[in-house]
């Protein structure tokens, strides 16, 4: 199974939540804390080092987001 | 090995778009960007942005740029056109600003079949002045100047710029696409693709109608602003190729 | 040759490639003209736009690119324009704005006037901008002034009108034309959209949303004009060394207000005649001069007093101020002028 991780940035995200309906694997959340906006940012909830990732890296959130916050990697 | 599969594309500026949380306007520019890099024709292309939420396209996309009065910018990228054929000119509206004051010019625009490539925006309101109604407010929907809703023999009914577009002999490729989700962005970047190359192949009229969320005029959330297109607008405007006279199938 | 032919010839010869306009009596020929004109050459672009509206936003784009572009039309399509060219003056677009004017206000009719003066030189459009404005009255004028027109344009980054009228426009006169300039060998211009090759990208707005950028551009556009004022104001003296009473006029009144002065010359009373050529910048201190030695000056106008006023502005108390006007289209002929500059001067035992 291949893998991919996400980074997002955290204060670039307007807290839309495109992107956690877009994921099919549900690996993003909307965080608990602010950003320097004042919106709740996106999350990817994995550790992009861990072997148990369940990201593919299918950038479906990344080509949601309006703000062109999330940046892919596979592999 | 890493790879990075997905980027900023390069004809998008570092700027931070302005845009409300969940605008479509901010993923169509990322579209337009990405196209413009894979055609590597950023250095040719020339952009007139309407006036509206998108009058500030320019500090988003890395292009020359020239502004046109509310409802002109089809006639101003005709000028910019016809006298730099060469160039790839196209224009950024949104529905107030192309189907209600800019009707005449975009049709007859069309009728001359200016090798034109534009991009219209339909979020049902007039956005950057707060959400008025506009011609493709659909019947019913309340909006700043319908409080009661739209009322066809009072307001009109929503306008189909597109069809009308259709019948114009000139214009060669016409779609209507939505930014609702990852499938409808693809299928959107793809239109605004082919309506570049319907340009560059010198064959006439190009445009795309895109169906965008507009939450804060809608006062809806971006995901039930997505949901209310899929379930109620596309209804009155279907997502489909409207009309397609080119051979090439790109 | 016809008027309208000659601005759309001497158009072409000054460099002109770019041409976008709409049917409109009485200035059909000058389009017609064109349309012909601009077939015969490879670079040359010709429009008929479905408004006078579009036509100007559709030179608005033109103009954009560093093309000489010219649109041409009659009070009523020019009224149709006036947005536009006030968003050309805020964005310092050259351009060419033909008017040609007839009888209004509404739909008035096709006869000659001069009753947009205050259109054309307060600015028809929003925004407090102004127009070099300049006002032929012969086949040979129509030559210079539309030649002249556009390098003032591109000179000066901004929209010239050219204020004719009806008669200017049919009147048919013997022209000479000089050598065409090629466009190709006018300076470079650097401000144009060319796309962002080895540069930055480039915009081309008016929208200034901080107010004090806003400022800043509206005193950079009043020190433009203040530099027109000074450099570019024109005005044709006729017998005025020796003259008791001075007509002002300009265009086709002034043609007629020459006869008139001519007439009057041989009843033995000494007239002359103060022709602005530069509506705007209009010659306030050259006029202001003539009125401290003339004494009386008789405004003729085919209108009911407009540039009667830049007159009382320029000249305030140096001199008696006399208005005759004839509204709507109708010609006024000489003898009638000079009738009037009889009755004055015996009125005011002026010899």
């Amino acid at each position: 199974m291949k893998r991919g991780f996400i980074r997002i940035n955290r204060d670039l995200c307007k807290g839309c939540g495109l992107c956690i309906t877009a994921c099919p694997k549900q690996s993003i959340k909307m965080s608990e804390s602010l950003n320097i906006k004042g919106y709740h940012p996106a999350e990817y909830t994995e550790d992009e080092k861990s072997e148990d990732r369940t990201c593919t890296g299918c950038a479906l959130c990344a080509i949601m987001c309006p703000d062109v916050a999330i940046e892919v990697f596979r592999g | 090995m890493v790879k990075q599969v997905f980027k900023k594309p390069e004809s998008l500026k570092e700027n931070i778009y302005h845009y409300c949380p969940g605008c479509g306007h901010s993923i169509i520019h990322r579209l337009i960007a990405e196209v413009i890099d894979e055609f590597g024709i950023r250095e040719k292309t020339i952009g007139v942005p309407p006036a509206g939420c998108a009058v500030l396209a320019y500090n988003y996309l890395d292009v020359d740029m020239g502004e046109a009065p509310h409802g002109r910018a089809v006639a101003v990228a005709t000028g910019i056109k016809r006298a730099r054929p060469d160039f790839v000119v196209f224009t950024y509206q949104g529905d107030g600003d192309i189907a209600a004051i800019g009707t005449a010019e975009t049709i007859h625009a069309a009728n001359r079949g200016e090798r034109l490539t534009v991009i219209f925006v339909n979020n049902g309101v007039y956005g950057m002045t707060g959400g008025q109604m506009a011609p493709t407010t659909l019947l019913g929907q309340i909006t700043t100047t319908t409080p009661g809703g739209r009322v066809g023999l009072r307001d009109g009914y929503p306008l189909d710029l597109s069809q009308m577009l259709a019948v114009a002999a000139g214009s060669v490729y016409v779609e209507r696409t939505s930014v609702t989700s990852p499938k409808n962005v693809i299928k959107t970047k793809k239109a605004i693709k082919k309506a570049f190359q319907v340009q560059m192949d010198d064959l006439g009229f190009s445009l795309v109608e895109i169906l965008s969320p507009c939450p804060t005029n809608w006062k809806l959330s971006s995901v039930d602003s997505c949901k209310r297109i899929n379930e109620e607008v596309v209804k009155n405007y279907p997502l489909k190729v409207i009309k397609d006279t080119t051979q090439t199938n790109g | 040759m016809r008027g309208s032919h000659v601005i759309a010839e001497a158009a072409t010869l000054a460099g002109c490639r770019f041409y976008a306009g709409y049917p409109i009596t009485p200035q059909n020929e000058l389009p017609e003209y064109m349309s012909g004109r601009f077939a015969k050459l490879e670079d040359a672009t010709f429009i008929q736009a479905e408004s006078e509206l579009a036509a100007i936003n559709i030179l608005m784009g033109a103009s954009m690119t560093g093309a000489r572009v010219m649109t041409s039309s009659s009070s009523p399509g020019i009224s149709l324009k006036q947005e536009g060219i006030s968003y050309m003056a805020g964005m310092e677009l050259p351009a060419v704005i033909v008017n040609i004017m007839r009888g209004g206000p509404g739909l008035g009719n096709i006869a000659p006037s001069q009753q947009d003066y205050f259109q054309a030189t307060r600015g028809g459009g929003h925004g407090g901008y102004r127009t070099i404005v300049l006002a032929p009255y012969s086949g040979q004028e129509l030559v210079t002034l539309t030649m002249k027109a556009f390098d003032l344009a591109d000179t000066y980054r901004m929209p010239v009108v050219l204020l004719g009228d009806g008669l200017i426009g049919q009147m048919m006169e013997p022209v000479t034309f000089p050598e065409p300039v090629d466009p190709a060998t006018l300076p470079k211009k650097e401000w144009t959209l060319s796309g962002a090759k080895g540069r930055d990208s480039r915009l081309i707005a008016s929208l200034l949303l901080d107010p004090v950028k806003m400022e800043q551009h509206n005193w950079k556009l009043a020190r433009k004009y203040e530099t027109i004022s000074q450099r570019e104001t024109a005005y044709e003296p006729y017998l005025l060394d020796d003259a008791t009473l001075a007509v002002v006029a300009f265009g086709t009144a002034a043609r007629i207000a020459k006869g008139a002065v001519n007439r009057a010359r041989k009843e033995g009373i000494k007239a002359g005649l103060f022709r602005p050529i530069t509506l705007w910048p209009f010659p306030e201190t050259e006029l202001k001069t003539l009125a401290g030695k003339v004494k009386h000056i008789l405004v003729f106008e085919m209108n009911l007093g407009q540039m009667l006023e830049d007159v009382r502005l320029s000249v305030g108390t140096e001199a008696a101020i006399h208005f005759h006007g004839r509204p709507g289209g109708i010609i006024s002929t000489p003898q009638e002028i000079a009738d009037v500059i009889i009755k004055l001067a015996y009125r005011h035992e002026l010899d």
